[in-house]
């Protein structure tokens, strides 16, 4: 017991969050240090829940079409295209092979730009931001081109239910074409790069080490899992859009660390490429959109896409009309935000940063509200219990906030 | 007295350090931009920031020692400023030389780095308190071989003071390739002591946020950060006065011969600077430790062969 309390003087706990440099959305990692080792990490989440899911319900389909494509603002084309296909699934509709197609290359620029993204954010994590800048300079050429191409940056607003809103000219695909170009050069000397450059390695291998055993305990996906050697992705496991017709080579890599996460996203943003160029070749002609009904038959339905940073599973259950009875988003970060703490335990606190952001965590995407039901029956608490608790933990602290007056309205009490 | 207080105060001295020092960051922010693809600030953004900085609001945490808080900004500026009036600016002499300068400029030099850390310690943060001791910490790993590095030509010299160094290399011209292993060593060890990439972990954004520095606002964090580029300065001068000493023996060509070489430094420090990911503290050591302290001996054990045939 004493060596206990001897130890436990050392420990300093340290709160990497809410707001912090390192984070680029608030989430809260209390480490616990000894010395400059993590003895032990606490993952806290759920700073930025907007309650889409819930929103969802009061609107139709095709409204919810705006609220699904904000779930996330860096990979918004997986969840609209996760969505819509539910839909188009429990609708029966069958979309145009253009439309399919059309999909599938806003959905690789897509992860195009999020990687490009990625590798700055973790470049600017590990101290290296001249790979920042380069990377981020790489991405407004991906973004320039999904503008010309959806009519926006990010949240492209293309997917509609039963196909694609715009359509793709020869100027449009020879733009596309010649960036691709581009960037293949650029990717590759990124790759060059992370392998090659000794402080890159120094600081990247050995780190967030999650072993292929650990990353199916903890329920891993996307280039995490990649990086384990698991061949987790839904491009090809269960090929959606048009990537039954396209050859994708999922990439894999053994490290298991955040070197081989690296790696796993350079070699990705090639595929990348390699199926946006065999896109274009084989564009079928056609129609981008065939009418969808307003009210979609009753029905539920598991739609599954491969987002950048991995699975991506929509629920869509509907009661027969033209508004859904149930959506849930599971978007990937939150399947990978279970193994965190496994990974950051035993690093050194330099390494945290790194850690969190090798998962590429999407905060907002990920805050639920949940229901926790226990043996005692579920624990809910309503409007006006939530209201007095806060009301009189506010008094404790000697703050008297009953006389303000907060109008209660019928829809605020019907939650 | 009258031309030595301009010595120390205008120029050579305090008023042409700030001034050199505001011009340094600038370039190294704009060649550091350059670099990455960037178009850097502007000219007159470090006398903006400065100024800037002087006019906001000081605040003192209410856990902070006040007095310690308020008084080692200014230790460290005025250790910098001291340490250069013996560095060979204008002219073939520093504005004071005296046999073993070199000694007191290294002493003074570490001044800034303990007054970081003590500004950390008394800050009574907790992201300052990790930073301060990972400054402590990476004092212990460069010292050793930027010392060494600094002091082997001084054995094939056969003095102590910087000009004495200085005047006899620059009579001496090929001996001043027999110290290129120690000039790398000094740069990069020069690099670690001024808390740049990648030996910049003690001020790592991601991770300390600011560091030691983190509670400090207003005109303490302004003079802190001008101590900061009187810094750069200084060592950039310490080495070209160690490891360049080409000279001409005129005045204003010398003068501009040592901007010339200072500016070289500079541009070294910031290629390193922008080409490199930050390394850890235990990497940091153990990089020190392993390569830069090995190549600093063998330097001394080289120069101390020399100097026995000579």
């Amino acid at each position: 017991m004493s060596d206990k309390t001897d130890t436990g003087k050392n420990r300093v706990v340290i709160p990497i969050g809410p707001q912090h440099p390192s984070l680029k959305e608030p989430g809260c990692f209390i480490i616990t240090l000894e010395g400059e080792k993590v003895v032990d990490a606490v993952v806290g989440i759920g700073y930025n829940h907007r309650g889409l899911e819930k929103t969802c319900e009061s609107r139709t389909y095709i409204q919810d079409l705006y609220i699904i494509e904000r779930v996330c603002g860096i990979c918004s084309h997986t969840h609209s295209t996760a969505y819509c296909q539910g839909i188009e699934e429990l609708a029966g509709i069958k979309i145009p092979p253009r439309a399919a197609y059309i999909r599938v290359i806003v959905a690789e620029l897509e992860r195009l730009h999020s990687h490009l993204l990625w590798l700055g954010v973790a470049a600017h994590e590990i101290g290296f931001d001249t790979m920042f800048m380069y990377t981020w300079r790489d991405r407004e050429k991906v973004l320039d081109i999904l503008a010309e191409v959806c009519g926006n940056r990010v949240n492209y607003g293309i997917n509609t239910i039963g196909g694609v809103r715009r359509d793709l000219d020869d100027y449009m695909l020879d733009s596309i074409q010649k960036t691709a170009d581009v960037l293949e050069d650029q990717i590759k000397y990124y790759l060059d790069l992370a392998q090659n450059e000794p402080t890159l390695e120094a600081r990247l291998s050995g780190i967030g080490k999650l072993s292929k055993e650990d990353a199916i305990k903890f329920g891993a996906v996307g280039p995490v899992a990649r990086a384990a050697g698991i061949p987790d992705d839904i491009r090809v496991i269960e090929p959606y859009a048009a990537y039954g017709e396209i050859p994708v080579n999922p990439v894999t890599d053994t490290h298991a660390d955040v070197f081989g996460r690296t790696i796993v996203r350079i070699k990705e943003m090639l595929e990348s490429i390699n199926i946006i160029r065999f896109c274009i070749k084989n564009l079928p002609a056609g129609e981008i959109a065939v009418k969808a009904p307003r009210r979609i038959p009753a029905g539920e339905v598991i739609s599954r896409t491969e987002a950048p940073r991995g699975e991506n599973i929509h629920y869509i259950r509907s009661n027969g009309t033209d508004k859904p009875d149930r959506v849930r988003v599971r978007a990937p970060s939150e399947a990978n935000w279970h193994g965190m703490n496994h990974m950051l335990k035993g690093q050194y606190l330099a390494d945290v940063p790194i850690t969190i952001a090798a998962i590429d965590p999407c905060y907002s995407c990920t805050d639920r509200a949940i229901v926790l039901a226990s043996e005692n029956g579920t624990n809910v608490t309503g409007w006006q219990e939530l209201r007095q608790y806060s009301i009189e933990w506010y008094k404790k602290r000697g703050i008297d906030v009953a006389s303000v007056k907060i109008p209660d309205k019928k829809i605020i009490m019907n939650m | 007295m009258i031309s030595a207080l301009i010595k120390i105060l205008i120029f050579p001295g305090f008023l042409f350090l700030a001034v050199y020092g505001l011009i340094f960051e600038y370039l190294d922010r704009s060649i550091y931009a350059r670099l990455q693809n960037r178009v850097g600030p502007p000219w007159y953004q470090p006398l903006a920031d400065f100024l800037k900085l002087i006019g906001k609001e000081t605040i003192i945490p209410a856990n902070a020692n006040a007095g310690m808080f308020r008084v080692l900004p200014s230790v460290s500026l005025a250790a910098v400023t001291a340490a250069f009036v013996y560095v060979p600016v204008f002219g073939k002499k520093a504005s004071f030389a005296f046999e073993g300068d070199i000694i007191i400029v290294l002493y003074l030099m570490a001044v800034p780095t303990l007054s970081l850390f003590l500004a950390g310690w008394y800050s009574r943060g907790v992201y300052s308190t990790i930073g301060s001791v990972r400054a402590l910490t990476q004092m212990f790993a460069y010292e050793v071989p930027l010392f060494m590095a600094l002091l082997s030509p001084s054995l094939i010299a056969s003095t102590w003071s910087i000009t004495e160094m200085a005047e006899f290399y620059s009579q001496h011209v090929p001996y001043i390739f027999l110290n290129i292993p120690a000039f790398f060593v000094a740069l990069v060890a020069g690099q670690g002591k001024l808390e740049r990439a990648p030996f910049d972990s003690p001020e790592a954004e991601t991770e300390v946020v600011a560091g030691a520095l983190i509670e400090y606002s207003g005109r303490l964090l302004a003079i802190f950060k001008m101590s900061r580029d009187c810094e750069l300065v200084l060592v950039a001068s310490l080495i070209s006065a160690v490891f360049l000493p080409f000279m001409t023996g005129n005045a204003v060509p010398d003068f501009l011969l040592y901007i010339v070489k200072t500016v070289a430094v500079l541009i070294f420090l910031v290629v390193m600077r922008s080409a490199m990911a930050r390394l850890r503290t235990d990497q940091m050591v153990s990089f020190c430790w392993k390569y830069l302290t090995p190549v600093a001996i063998f330097q001394v054990i080289l120069n101390l062969i020399v100097r026995s045939v000579l």
